[in-house]
């Protein structure tokens, strides 16, 4: 039993930090925001000279033989800058996928994915895949993994609350994956939990910093204890659910039995800290952060989107008690 | 990272498993918070101790095998999966101890350590006082200097299974014209010092489970000086950085709970069918004792790495103690009717749980310390 990362794990995890820290401003989500396609100039092709766009694959594909105890950090660090790009999508679920399927599939797209010369996308089969109109294969999840080329297949797009989240019904022509279709919605689910914490974490961090520096009664409104009280609780939450992604993490990694019971308790842990954090952010800021103008909305409502995304606390609650047989 | 238990940890894991399945009373023993049950626990010590199993991590030469952190963490998964008796001597081995490891001197050590671990002395808190509960800076009992000698007079309160207990660890001013923080000192008395009375006072399971002990005039030698005089505020403190993390109270215990919250619901599911509210309390509670377990895993991790547990431990003092609560409290909601009944381990085991939001530092002041000393929110 060892739950300490390596030097190098550290080590890329704050290559990560730095790069979204300089490239990856409020300003730039905000413009992914504003602009048509959802996506920002240049960070995805930063991210990919990094390594990090095609990580998991192996190295045989051009990749790092990565597995998604390296990749939690770094999605960690995703959802604390709210990068509106397809880390979850590409990286986490599409690329490990294509590479367990192999065969014609893999070999049309994989090494041009690891390069990120092709951009995957990601979503359940009934529901969206984010940013499939900027992807060039969506691998649809359900009882099969189904992929589809964007080229010539039909989206219907639909508006996100977050909206760098262009989310979009895919029909089109399909490719049936040789690939475990459970593994493959776990990877996005493990995903989307990092992303939760790390989401919660930068509002957690944000309000910190706000109430520490807003006055009221003379007093700095962080000094009062039921501010205090609220932030210790939203702490507390992510506390106990980060351990949990990245134990999740290593069950996909390991192959671990319990791997969708322990997916199950990361997400739907990780869904109600982001919840909470959201919730105990805004009622902390108060009318400030109830405006547009504001930055901190850009991680409520992502941590709003992903909470639910890729099945939402209960959703998970209620596969935990399956496999708990109850 | 690797999350799985090394063949070593497994073995380790199946030796506790094997010894505890052949010696754990198959009847529950009477409650360790009367006479009768303390000395049956205090039996129970004695036989853990024995075989080796009463202080796994410690040292050999008091008793113990010398087990990693991880090691200590798999054998209290195994020890409250089994079903064996809750552990008499745990406020001296978890709270006491650790300060004499670091703070006691090599005679201090061998005189204390292996009689606390076998059960011979077992021993009790003495820090709350009638004016000084969570403000414990504020405590007014004195111990005067008197040559080799302190003379102690004033009044300690909540001292669990005090009018039982052998032993307590003290907090005294040792300078009388001292305040707050400053001028305190960590002693240990002996329970038949003269001078010394401890009244039971009745629990809220009506079991004479606390004590009040009164001083006046009791007399202690220099030797049973903890640390060193009037640093007792800064020895304090390393003990409740044990009371608060996860020394008191391992993860084991509340996993160990929270698989028979599920067991539980199963039985009622099997005789009155499924309830899915019901149902999602039972899995939220024992998704709590699941996190309290990685999170444990992974603060080991940091421990090894060479950080101080700090005033982190106020995470996991609220986590598990919120936990032990929501745990029965789901059961006895499950229980529906029978839930009201004093004849169940789950209502004995509520009433034991609603105490732990309160001792050890409320969860108000774990919650002041979180967003002060962790989160960095300004004091005042």
């Amino acid at each position: 039993m060892d739950f300490s990362f390596s030097d190098d794990q550290i080590m890329f995890q704050e290559a990560v930090r730095d790069l979204l820290a300089n490239e990856c401003p409020p300003e730039v989500v905000r413009s992914a925001w504003e602009n048509d396609t959802g996506r920002t100039d240049g960070l995805w092709g930063a991210l990919a000279e990094m390594g990090v766009v095609g990580m998991t694959a192996p190295e045989a594909a051009g990749g790092l033989g990565m597995d998604e105890t390296d990749l939690v950090l770094l999605l960690e660090e995703a959802g604390r800058a709210a990068l509106p790009e397809p880390l979850l999508e590409h990286t986490a679920v599409g690329i490990p996928t294509l590479a367990e399927a192999g065969g014609s599939i893999a070999e049309a797209w994989l090494e041009q994915a690891v390069a990120g010369e092709a951009t995957l996308g990601a979503g359940s089969d009934g529901g969206y895949a984010v940013g499939a109109a900027t992807c060039d294969l969506v691998l649809l999840i359900g009882d099969q993994v189904r992929a589809v080329p964007v080229a010539g297949a039909s989206l219907v797009e639909h508006q996100s609350v977050d909206w760098s989240r262009r989310l979009f019904e895919v029909d089109g022509e399909e490719v049936v994956l040789d690939a475990d279709p459970g593994l493959a919605f776990d990877r996005a689910a493990g995903a989307a939990a990092a992303q939760c914490v790390g989401v919660a974490q930068h509002l957690l961090d944000a309000t910190v910093e706000y109430v520490a520096q807003r006055y009221q009664f003379g007093k700095p409104v962080g000094s009062y204890q039921a501010v205090k009280h609220h932030l210790a609780n939203a702490a507390l939450k992510i506390e106990f659910a980060r351990p949990t992604a990245r134990h999740a993490a290593w069950c996909i990694a390991a192959g671990d039995p319990d791997r969708s019971r322990d997916v199950s308790l990361a997400k739907a842990l990780a869904s109600e800290s982001v919840d909470l954090a959201a919730r105990t952010a805004l009622q902390c800021h108060g009318a400030i952060g109830y405006t547009f103008e504001y930055d901190l909305h850009l991680w409520m409502k992502r941590g709003w989107a992903l909470s639910a995304a890729w099945g939402d606390a209960a959703w998970h609650r209620n596969r935990i008690a399956a496999a708990l047989g109850i | 990272m690797d999350l799985s238990f090394t063949s070593t940890e497994e073995e380790f894991r199946d030796e506790a498993r094997t010894w505890l399945a052949e010696n754990v009373p198959a009847e529950p023993l009477a409650s360790m918070d009367t006479p009768e049950g303390f000395e049956e626990h205090r039996e129970w010590e004695h036989i853990l101790f024995d075989a080796g199993w009463a202080v796994v991590s410690w040292p050999e030469r008091y008793g113990g095998r010398e087990a990693s952190l991880v090691e200590w963490l798999v054998f209290e998964e195994e020890y409250w999966a089994s079903g064996a008796p809750g552990r008499v001597s745990s406020n001296g081995v978890s709270l006491l101890a650790p300060t004499i490891f670091e703070f006691g001197t090599p005679e201090q050590q061998d005189r204390f350590l292996r009689p606390m671990a076998r059960g011979d002395e077992i021993w009790a808190q003495g820090w709350s006082e009638p004016d000084a509960g969570s403000d414990l800076a504020g405590i007014k009992t004195k111990a005067r200097r008197d040559g080799e000698h302190f003379v102690i007079d004033g009044q300690k309160t909540w001292c669990s299974r005090g009018a039982f207990a052998d032993w307590f660890f003290c907090l005294v001013r040792t300078d009388p014209d001292s305040e707050r923080h400053a001028g305190l000192s960590y002693l240990l008395v002996p329970a038949d010092t003269e001078g010394l009375e401890a009244r039971a006072i009745g629990r809220l399971d009506g079991e004479p489970g606390f004590a009040e002990l009164f001083f006046d005039g009791a007399r202690v030698h220099e030797r049973h000086l903890l640390g060193g005089e009037g640093e007792g505020w800064a020895v304090a403190m390393a003990t409740t950085g044990s009371e608060r993390g996860l020394n008191l109270r391992a993860p084991g215990r509340f996993m160990a709970a929270a698989d028979r919250l599920v067991g539980l619901y199963q039985e009622l599911a099997d005789s009155q069918g499924a309830d899915l509210n019901r149902r999602d309390q039972v899995v939220s509670a024992w998704m709590g004792a699941q996190a309290y377990r990685w999170q444990t895993y992974a603060t080991e991790a940091r421990l090894r790495g060479g950080a101080p547990i700090g005033s982190e431990a106020s995470f996991m003092k609220v986590l598990w103690s919120e936990l032990d609560v929501e745990l029965h409290a789901t059961a006895l909601r499950l229980m529906g009717r029978d839930g009201e009944r004093a004849d169940s381990s789950w209502m004995d085991g509520y009433v034991f749980a609603l105490s732990g939001p309160i001792y050890a530092g409320t969860n108000e002041i774990q919650r002041n310390i979180i967003s002060e000393r962790v989160l960095g929110l300004p004091r005042r």
